[in-house]
């Protein structure tokens, strides 16, 4: 039985209309699971209850109904607005969301494509999105949606660069740009490259709360200046596209944070055998952790300035990501 | 089909299904949602007072410059990526190489800070 069953696997069309399906189960179940994860910490942090009543106990079902909401929501586009670019925008957006799904390792061998430029892919692409933000800020013809996307390519922009430049440390120490591989060079060295690599692993958690435009890098949203910046056109499904979108990229970049940096897949001490199991567990662990410091920052920091902002990425993070740059590097060929 | 091939294919198809994940969900929808559209309602909300003007104004130059210096910093990226892979082999001479490249950039970067572009005013 299980041999049928990888036989028709080993199919390539029917393997990767699997790995289509998978992905696309995943997306909306970690946007709902994440989605919901927020809203109840947030009351928590704030001392309220949260959703209650959907569902019966805790509001469970509380997204699952906002999502059945949002399907029966008229499709409107403003008269003024720049029609196609105004409805690519979204598409664009969970394009780049999707295919960064692609590269992540599960486990030993779970992984979608193991891309031998695995990790310069995934820079790579979660740069799309941000041609999709500046799209929706431009062909909304709202001034304030016009200066939420501005603000949103500026501050993508200058974190791009401290985002890319903290992972060629990481790239250094294992000598490989998959993926897989710089698990598996944390593996043969015993332990996660965090112990080291703490420099860049502060730098690129910094830079992907920036990218993921979350407070206290809430610059292109921010409710009490810009309305609700470059989505304030934004309505019905449209509209929910951009959440998902969000919350499963806090999902993908907590991932590639946590096989960068925290070993990914593997925890010291658990024997490698079970490594097929137990990986995506382990790897889940790590992203929830992640992803509940993120909502954590949320309650605890103040929105920057626009100024300081970019202050803190070109004159801050981009000199320190260098030098972490040169002396891993010294120390890779000395040692 | 070569795995070289295949592993684009792949690349490629998920991009497709991004896209296919909205447009599938919107057509879906649209056997359920209303259709409507009147004039009130298709006006640019902007914040809820009847917008004055267009939409597209002028904005800030300071972006510009800051995409600029952008390009700069990228291209530097595909050039430290695959000397980092390699850098074992290449040994002393690679890193003393990478390390003026390096010091170059920072040189610009320092030239730009004292220019005073990225302060904000």
């Amino acid at each position: 039985m299980i041999e049928t069953i990888t036989d028709v696997f080993s199919n390539f069309w029917v393997s990767l209309a699997g790995k289509l399906l998978l992905v696309a189960t995943m997306v909306p179940l970690i946007g709902m699971l994440l989605g919901f994860a927020e809203m109840k910490l947030s009351a928590k942090m704030q001392s309220r209850v949260g959703p209650y009543f959907a569902g019966g106990r805790w509001g469970w079902a509380q997204l699952i109904a906002d999502g059945v909401k949002f399907f029966q929501k008229e499709d409107l586009v403003p008269e003024d607005a720049d029609s196609p670019v105004f409805k690519a925008a979204p598409i664009l957006v969970l394009v780049g969301t999707v295919s960064l799904f692609l590269v992540i390792p599960f486990g030993p061998g779970l992984i979608f494509q193991d891309l031998s430029v695995g990790i310069f892919y995934a820079l790579a692409i979660s740069s799309v999105g941000t041609i999709g933000v500046l799209m929706a800020g431009w062909s909304s013809a709202n001034k304030y949606s016009l200066m939420g996307g501005l603000r949103a390519a500026g501050q993508l922009i200058a974190y791009e660069r401290p985002l890319v430049l903290a992972v060629v440390g990481s790239v250094i120490m294992a000598g490989t740009m998959s993926m897989s591989g710089i698990v598996e060079a944390q593996i043969s060295v015993g332990f996660p490259f965090v112990v080291v690599q703490f420099v860049g692993f502060g730098i690129f958690m910094t830079a992907a709360l920036a990218e993921l435009a979350r407070i206290p890098f809430d610059m292109p949203i921010a409710e009490s200046e810009l309305v609700m910046g470059y989505l304030t056109e934004y309505s019905g499904f449209r509209f929910l596209f951009f959440f998902l979108a969000e919350f499963a990229n806090m999902f993908t970049l907590s991932a590639i944070a946590a096989t960068l940096f925290l070993g990914g897949y593997w925890l010291p001490f658990v024997p490698e055998s079970s490594l097929e199991f137990t990986g995506p567990l382990i790897l889940v662990g790590k992203v929830f952790l992640l992803t509940f410091t993120m909502i954590w920052f949320r309650w605890t920091f103040p929105r920057f300035r626009e100024d300081q902002l970019q202050t803190l990425a070109w004159k801050v993070l981009i000199p320190l990501a260098l030098m972490n740059i040169a002396i891993t590097a010294t120390l890779k060929v000395v040692l | 089909m070569s795995a070289y091939f295949e592993s684009y294919l792949t690349v490629g198809a998920f991009a497709a299904l991004g896209a296919v994940l909205v447009l599938g969900m919107l057509g879906v929808a649209s056997i359920l949602r209303p259709n409507n559209p009147t004039k009130a309602k298709r006006l640019t909300y902007e914040c809820g007072v009847d917008a004055v003007g267009s939409g597209w104004s002028q904005t800030y130059v300071r972006y510009y410059v800051f995409g600029l210096l952008f390009v700069i910093f990228d291209v530097e990226a595909v050039f430290i990526f695959p000397w980092a892979i390699i850098l074992e082999d290449l040994g002393v001479f690679g890193l003393v190489e990478m390390l003026v490249f390096i010091g170059i950039l920072v040189l610009g970067l320092v030239y730009a800070i004292r220019k005073g572009v990225l302060q904000w005013e």
